[in-house]
């Protein structure tokens, strides 16, 4: 799967997976998140990056958070945006979903934004996207959520510099969640000292200490001394899969309230993929207060997605490839 | 042709910010903003900024998000965020680049400057005008003017002590 994601010099093609990606290109997403942070200080907020590109939004599964933060993004380089929603119950995938590409490409659209609830399905369309077109993942079933990892990261990076001195708990359903599988990944291939995940035994994987992690079932436990707690939202269709007693008693002992957060560290930062399900994984006290970051998560995410847009957008033609900014010297003019 | 060494740069810089206070008083500007392009532009914007003593910080600009060759080059991860004031409107500037050649940095920087606000007037300075313009672009203010060989290249390394590089490229 690496391969077809980083061009032949080294770029950013597709983003389908933090997985496989090292971490010189994770600073180079981040590195370029941050210099769009300035643009929303001008009057006139985009830049004229991706002009005359189309991007097209590919929802096989809903998403408001992710899909408007895609299409904010990239109006904010210019490009025009399609959204497609495509409710897939009806549909086997290999076939519909070649099917929907090729329709797509006839199109001349030029990137393709993928949700989908199956593993593997962005990667699949990658695979068969002809040359010019690239993919970004945009969550495929329990595989992969990378935008949103590395939107983590970001939001982390800005708090606290450096994550070799940093212990952060993620704290939730494990098993089901791409996003804890892209953080755990992005936070690992960044070099984070210590990475904890917290979770009822039934929503921990079989071999979770193989991800590099250190696993805890009791959240005081897990959150002691931690710099950073990540909250993972608890989807309500594992209740009926009898993996949960109640969202009442999960609330009892893994919800986050005040009193358990003296445990962490004092300038723990509170994150949240969102949205929230308040009173079930954090008080409204916590996720209110001052240590939540999760609206600027949601800001960091159009930065992050610009990144890698552009950086994807940027690999097509760059077969000449040219020095950039020779160390103590100016850019040639050109 | 050589290049001149780091004191005659500072005295080339010294002579800009003469031409430019005759310039400003000839248009009766009090009150300019300083942009440099990043990051040679800025490194002799910073020295400008200092000689004419402009009470206002100056600004830098990053144009990578404007340049005409993304689509060839792609995107340089070393991109810097622009910082400006955040309202040009009716405000004088003087743009500061290192060295002038296509007249494409100018171009994606005036496209950059005009999404912050429309300002009363622009002005360019630029240490070196080595020809070879592509668009039409002059600047009002020149260091110097340097003829290069087929296959040269001038650069600024700095920041301190800023000096002048002639390259020769293959």
């Amino acid at each position: 799967m690496s391969n077809l994601q980083v061009d032949e010099n080294g770029r950013l093609r597709h983003f389908l997976s933090i997985e496989g990606l090292n971490r010189q290109i994770l600073t180079d997403i981040l590195d370029t998140a941050e210099s769009f942070s300035g643009i929303t200080d001008q009057h006139i907020k985009k830049v004229p990056l991706l002009r005359g590109r189309i991007i097209v939004n590919l929802f096989f599964e809903s998403s408001t958070r992710t899909r408007t933060t895609f299409e904010l993004a990239a109006k904010r380089l210019s490009a025009d945006v399609l959204n497609i929603n495509i409710n897939a119950s009806a549909t086997t995938k290999g076939e519909t979903l070649l099917d929907t590409l090729r329709n797509l490409e006839a199109m001349h659209c030029d990137m393709f934004i993928v949700r989908h609830a199956e593993s593997g399905s962005a990667h699949f369309i990658a695979q068969h996207a002809q040359p010019h077109i690239r993919v970004i993942n945009a969550g495929d079933g329990r595989h992969s959520h990378p935008t949103q990892a590395m939107l983590d990261m970001l939001t982390i990076r800005r708090h606290k510099k450096d994550f070799s001195k940093l212990k952060v708990a993620i704290v939730g359903d494990i098993l089901h969640s791409r996003v804890a599988r892209s953080q755990i990944q992005a936070l690992s291939i960044l070099g984070t000292s210590e990475i904890r995940v917290v979770a009822p035994r039934t929503l921990l994987p079989a071999k979770v200490q193989s991800l590099g992690v250190h696993a805890y079932t009791d959240l005081k436990e897990g959150i002691r001394d931690a710099d950073v707690i990540i909250m993972l939202r608890l989807q309500q269709e594992r209740m009926q899969g009898a993996l949960l007693p109640s969202s009442h008693e999960y609330f009892q002992l893994y919800g986050l309230t005040e009193e358990k957060l003296s445990c962490a560290n004092k300038d723990v930062i509170i994150m949240h993929p969102g949205p929230i399900n308040r009173g079930i994984e954090m008080d409204s006290q916590v996720a209110d207060g001052p240590r939540s970051v999760v609206l600027q998560q949601v800001s960091n995410g159009i930065d992050v997605r610009m990144a890698v847009m552009s950086m994807a957008m940027g690999s097509i033609n760059t077969a000449e490839t040219t020095d950039p900014n020779a160390p103590n010297a100016s850019k040639e003019t050109r | 042709m050589t290049a001149p060494d780091n004191k005659e740069v500072d005295k080339l810089i010294r002579n800009m910010a003469e031409n430019l206070k005759g310039l400003l008083s000839e248009s009766n500007i009090d009150k300019p903003v300083i942009i440099g392009i990043h990051t040679g532009g800025a490194w002799v914007a910073e020295r400008l900024h200092k000689i004419l003593g402009c009470g206002e910080p100056m600004g830098t600009l990053d144009i990578s998000f404007y340049r005409d060759d993304f689509t060839r080059i792609g995107i340089n991860p070393q991109v810097r965020p622009s910082s400006l004031p955040s309202n040009l409107d009716d405000r004088h500037v003087i743009l500061v680049d290192d060295v002038l050649y296509t007249g494409r940095t100018i171009r994606a920087a005036l496209n950059e400057i005009f999404d912050y606000g429309r300002p009363a007037s622009v002005l360019l300075a630029c240490l070196v005008d080595r020809g070879g313009r592509e668009l039409p672009i002059q600047a009002n203010v020149i260091g110097q003017t340097l003829r290069l060989k087929p296959g040269q290249q001038v650069k600024l390394g700095g920041p301190s002590p800023l000096k002048l590089i002639i390259q020769e490229t293959s």
